[in-house]
């Protein structure tokens, strides 16, 4: 217990910060997939086939890379070799690639997600949209994405969750959060390996459960009746 | 799905598909510009210089660095399968269980390891792993991925098996019980074997997942392919083509094992079995791969 305590006056600060950095990773990249995703979404339904195939290539080359490589590209490459520099902050630059790379990978699962939600909504309402001389982009844009939305709400709340926890991945892509600074505790005080271990999962746990709640509640609550 | 999109827009008629071939088009040379960007990008940052790349067609780089990585990746992978399926079937079993404590429990194990991420689970393992000398310090990588991999996956392997056996009809489990069998005869011999084959993409689609986070591997130096591949690019000063080569050797095999859930989606449903079905919308199932749950249903839903 002591040593416990004595942990949180160590590195309890520190741990607030760290995992305020994986907070803001998520805020940021959860909006820029969301505007990715729902553009990716628009050009796989569109009726330009090129626009398509685009759309095709990029879920099925980002859904199946994994992550970890796309955090260390951002490092060694765009920042390693092409010096690419968002931000004159060495650490806020990192932050930012890693932002980035986020999203470029949680786009194709948030296209996904607004895709199945597509499927949710009945022919009559996209039949009705054309009957009435709406063309593809007016239809999309007030008749079949805001049911697609509110269908879509269950898996975009997967994704939101899936990256709530893969912002732990950036620790590869050198940005300072949680999962860098579990591995640091871990090495100077192995004594209470498995309380910080679990303190951390706890932060984690504090935040998705209530995502998964939420989301679960809203899908529900703001599903288009039928 | 196919049928969804069709209705979003008339069959084109003639003005239409010129406006369309007006606007492909313009999307070929927004594309264009866009290529010839990279290539000046890559051009005069010298990454494509033939050298380079040539690396890659030598045999000792794939014999020593590649094939050992990716024998690795997939070694991790299979015993992760393995040892999911076998997790995700006890505490999805336990999550069915009439009696309270034990649905208890794997309630409670199912929801944290849903909720803690991967890469925490390995980092721990592993430093615990090798400090406390469990398994040699050189396994304590392979372990701790294995272990991650498991806890996370076999978590949500449970919950499919659990939404599967929800989602059967209701006469199946009082048939069982009709003809004398026990609620656990019932579910292992009658319920989940049919849930199985219903979540069969799904389960399939997670083996990606797992392959994919078998990278994870690399931030805790677990020899597998990203690693090895970021050896090469350091040695030969092609960091860039290397981890471009390991990209497409992962999306070639998790783009093979995607096609596979499509394929057996197909199948099943052409055999009158719905993989959607069971998974009710509402309830946060498969976290990663969104497409092979929902495999062309049929919209009207």
């Amino acid at each position: 217990m002591q040593g416990y305590l004595s942990l949180w006056d160590e590195y309890g600060g520190q741990m607030m910060s760290a995992f305020w950095g994986n907070l803001q990773l998520t805020f940021w990249a959860a909006i820029g997939s969301l505007v990715l995703g729902t553009i990716l979404a628009l050009m796989r339904i569109s009726p330009v086939p090129s626009f398509r195939a685009f759309g095709t290539s990029y879920v099925n080359i980002f859904r199946n890379t994994p992550l970890t490589i796309i955090m260390t590209f951002g490092v060694l490459v765009l920042f390693g070799v092409f010096k690419v520099q968002f931000s004159s902050d060495f650490n806020l630059n990192f932050f930012q690639i890693a932002i980035v790379g986020l999203t470029i990978y949680h786009s194709a699962f948030v296209c996904e997600a607004i895709r199945s939600g597509v499927n949710t909504v009945p022919l009559g309402q996209a039949e009705a949209a054309r009957a009435i001389g709406l063309s593809f982009l007016p239809a999309a844009r007030m008749i079949i994405l805001p049911q697609a939305f509110r269908g879509a709400i269950a898996p975009l709340g997967n994704v939101l969750i899936a990256l709530i926890k893969n912002t732990t991945v950036a620790v590869a892509g050198s940005v300072a959060e949680i999962s860098g600074l579990m591995k640091t505790m871990l090495e100077f005080r192995a004594d209470v390996g498995i309380l910080i271990f679990l303190t951390i999962a706890v932060f984690f746990v504090i935040v998705v459960i209530p995502v998964g709640v939420l989301t679960t509640y809203l899908s529900k609550k703001l599903a288009v009746a039928r | 799905m196919k049928v969804s999109e069709s209705v979003l827009f008339d069959a084109p008629g003639p003005k239409a598909r010129r406006r369309v071939v007006i606007v492909n088009i313009i999307g070929l040379l927004i594309a264009l510009a866009l290529v010839y960007y990279l290539y000046k990008v890559m051009n005069d940052a010298g990454q494509l210089a033939p050298e380079k790349w040539a690396v890659f067609g030598k045999g000792s780089i794939w014999e020593n660095y590649l094939i050992p990585g990716l024998l690795n990746t997939l070694r991790a992978a299979a015993v992760a399968i393995v040892t999911s399926m076998l997790f995700g079937f006890i505490f999805g079993i336990g999550r069915l269980s009439t009696n309270k404590v034990i649905n208890w429990i794997s309630s409670i194990v199912v929801e944290f390891f849903r909720a803690v991420p991967v890469l925490l689970m390995m980092i721990f393992l592993w430093i615990i792993l090798a400090r406390s000398g469990i398994v040699a310090p050189s396994d304590a990588p392979f372990v701790a991925v294995v272990v991650g991999l498991t806890l996370y996956n076999g978590s949500v392997v449970a919950e499919l098996i659990r939404s599967g056996v929800f989602g059967l009809p209701k006469g199946q489990r009082e048939a069982g019980i009709a003809i004398g069998l026990t609620r656990g005869q019932s579910l292992r011999n009658i319920e989940i074997p049919q849930a199985l084959i219903a979540m069969l993409p799904a389960l399939i689609g997670q083996f990606v997942v797992i392959l994919k986070d078998s990278a994870l591997g690399y931030i805790i130096n677990f020899n597998e392919l990203l690693f090895n591949g970021k050896l090469i690019g350091t040695g030969n000063a092609n960091v860039l083509q290397a981890l471009v080569v390991v990209a497409v050797i992962f999306i070639l095999i998790n783009f093979g094992l995607s096609k596979l859930a499509t394929v057996v989606a197909g199948r099943l449903s052409s055999r009158g079995i719905s993989a959607g079905k069971p998974l009710d919308p509402a309830v946060p199932v498969v976290v990663a791969d969104l497409n092979t749950t929902v495999p062309g249903g049929n919209p009207k839903g």
